[in-house]
């Protein structure tokens, strides 16, 4: 038997060994983050983010993979309510929901298009994404008067200061700072506001994670159940080889 | 086996495999290839991934198949494609986790099949030919992996893709115009696109299904070489039958059902629960269409081309009035198919490393110690002390197989055993 597992032994050590050295990661931007814990079972957090997205992005960003029906299913809105609140295209419910902004447009006042966000929580992550719209700073040095922590010299407009305010940011203490009373959210709730957007993307990045995972419990159950017949079947048939 | 009972081989299925027997030969081949196949009752771990591979491979095409019902090869189509299986096709995620999971899942028994018959010399007389044939599938396995991971048209995909077939351009004299030709355009498009489709799930499947059956011929044919690495047909009994060879069927087929559901654990368990294996299964950039103006900031092979992608960045300097990036080719190149010299690079007059002598250990040890650290290496960006640690590392791995000849015969052996152990 000791010859059996030496090889096995060997191998597995080694794959420990590569495992630990590859937690190297791409060279990013040294920006603080904050941690940010999707949670794809809180409803109303997803519905508050859809509708802020449809509100304050879907203007410009499409999710040009995902519908609006499957997405209203999905978060438990009935479909003629979704209708009412979340689509103002005109669009039916069963379509994608796309951007009517031209992007040849688009290209011109920002100097890019802005991205399709479907899969920006699988391209980046969602705490980039809750990171990003938290971290806007007013710079009159850029042209549109924004910047970036996350995303430094960003072309996108800070289109959520209405709702978070006026912040600043100080270079010598590397922190940032609200003018009291300038936006309509206080602190907290703006916070609330961008992890349910964030939270929201996430779901869009990938609407069947909770089915995926449900599933995935049933399978694995099933294979153990399974795999212990296949054991005693193999035990049965070679009790007597020797 | 058991004989069967003449009476009970009464009735409507006698008479059925009565008639297709006289047509067929089904139950001459079932009992040539399972039930009255004598493979060595010795077997370990190690020889389940011969049979595992077969299992990702018949996936590889089911899953294949359905997906090709919904992608849509063309490069406005393909990405969205992708995500309408991922969104709006019923399971389609799940299809397409069995698929792209099972491209890893591949690779990885394979090198374990691999491993395997280094470690037991199982390309060594009379299975010479087995292990090229295995080779062979090796080899279209890596093509039909590159081709296919074009096809989801990210932006990953495309700098991938990109950077491979401009390897070709490193070629001398014809290796512009060739690149052209690849590409069928003045870079990567739909026309690359189109043609990997057609690879991918056509002319590569076909080409690995023959080379899987015959790499069974062959192999059926010699018989399994197992940890011991001595011919059991060198000892039969009376019947003909090797004394320590065991009836594939009913023996290994039970043995290979319970592997089959514990690996199918282990896969289901990325599936469901972790399909982008941390970026590495599926990578972070290619969640983004492919675009020709935007390179990514690093790119990186997915993780089974990266040892021999460390080796190909390993070649920096220029010889013989040829650049590097072509030396780089031919390292690469030689990397993939230097293995197939094996049987005859290895001169010991034992096949197993249970009784090989500490030479050849430890040349084993360190090769495959160096594979990995080259398979680390090739998803780091190449810095120089990355680029001297690849280039040690690359030649550890040559030196593995062009020293062979000698540390194998220079070493002291054990005696190799009558019987299996």
């Amino acid at each position: 038997m000791k010859a059996f597992f030496r090889p096995i032994a060997f191998l597995a050590s080694l794959a420990m060994l590569g495992a630990a050295s590859v937690s190297w990661s791409a060279a990013k931007n040294d920006w603080p983050m904050e941690a940010f814990e999707p949670d794809l079972t809180d409803l109303p957090s997803l519905q508050n983010g859809f509708k802020l997205y449809a509100n304050h992005c879907l203007g410009c960003h499409g999710l040009q993979y995902q519908r609006y029906g499957r997405t209203a299913d999905d978060l438990g809105i009935p479909r003629e309510l979704a209708l009412e609140s979340v689509v103002f295209t005109g669009q039916k419910i069963g379509e994608l929901m796309t951007t009517s902004m031209d992007p040849e447009q688009a290209k011109a006042w920002f100097g890019a298009t802005p991205p399709d966000l479907t899969l920006e929580a699988r391209l980046r992550s969602p705490e980039w994404i809750y990171n990003y719209l938290k971290t806007f700073y007013v710079d009159e040095s850029r042209p549109l008067g924004v910047n970036n922590g996350v995303y430094p010299n960003v072309g996108m407009p800070n289109v959520l200061l209405p709702l978070q305010g006026v912040q600043r940011y100080d270079a010598e203490t590397k922190q940032l700072s609200l003018d009291p009373g300038t936006g309509s959210l206080t602190a907290e709730e703006f916070d609330q506001a961008i992890y349910d957007l964030s939270n929201f993307l996430y779901y869009v990045g990938e609407p069947s994670r909770l089915q995926r995972q449900r599933l995935g419990i049933y399978v694995l159950l099933f294979l153990v159940i399974l795999g212990t017949f296949t054991y005693l079947l193999n035990r049965e048939f070679w009790k007597d080889v020797h | 086996m058991q004989q069967m009972n003449p009476e009970t081989k009464q009735g409507a299925l006698a008479d059925t495999m009565e008639w297709l027997d006289a047509r067929f030969p089904a139950t001459e081949t079932f009992e040539y290839h399972m039930s009255k196949y004598y493979a060595p009752k010795n077997f370990n771990f190690f020889y389940y991934f011969g049979w595992l591979a077969t299992f990702v491979l018949v996936n590889q095409l089911v899953t294949g198949i359905w997906l090709t019902m919904n992608y849509v090869p063309s490069g406005d189509g393909a990405f969205a494609s992708v995500e309408y299986i991922m969104r709006d096709v019923e399971f389609g995620w799940l299809i397409r986790y069995l698929h792209s999971t099972g491209a890893s899942a591949f690779f990885i028994v394979v090198f374990l099949h691999m491993y395997r018959a280094l470690m037991y010399g199982s390309y060594r007389g009379p299975r010479e030919l087995i292990w090229l044939i295995g080779m062979a599938i090796f080899v279209a396995l890596m093509a039909e992996g590159f081709f296919g991971y074009l096809l989801p048209w990210g932006n990953m995909s495309y700098w991938g893709a990109q950077v491979i077939v401009s390897l070709a351009g490193a070629i001398p004299y014809v290796g512009a115009d060739l690149m052209e030709w690849v590409r069928g355009d003045f870079l990567m498009s739909e026309v690359a696109l189109n043609r990997f489709f057609a690879l991918h799930v056509v002319a590569l499947p076909i080409v690995l299904l023959g080379l899987v059956f015959v790499h069974f011929v062959a192999l059926h044919h010699v018989g399994s070489n197992n940890p011991d690495g001595i011919e059991i047909k060198k000892n039969k009994n009376e019947d003909g039958v090797p004394v320590d060879g065991i009836p594939f069927h009913p023996y290994y087929t039970v043995h290979d059902i319970h592997a089959t559901v514990v690996f199918l654990f282990l896969f289901c368990a990325v599936v469901f629960f972790a399909p982008e294996m941390g970026g590495y299964f599926l990578e972070k950039p290619n969640f983004e269409v492919a675009n020709p103006l935007k390179t990514p900031e690093h790119i990186a092979p997915v993780w089974y081309y990266t040892p021999y992608y460390a080796m190909l960045r390993a070649a920096t300097f220029p010889l013989f009035g040829m650049d590097a990036k072509f030396w780089g080719l031919v390292t690469m190149g030689a990397a993939v198919v230097i293995p197939a010299g094996l049987p005859w690079l290895d001169r010991s007059p034992v096949k197993s490393m249970r009784y090989k002598g500490k030479l050849s250990r430890w040349a084993l040890r360190i090769f495959v110690v160096c594979f990995i650290i080259l398979g680390v290496l090739g998803v780091m960006p190449a810095t120089k002390a990355y680029t001297i640690l690849a280039q040690f590392c690359t030649l550890l791995y040559f030196a593995y197989f062009v020293l062979m000849p000698w540390y194998t015969r220079v070493e002291q052996t054990l005696p190799e055993p009558e019987r299996v152990t």
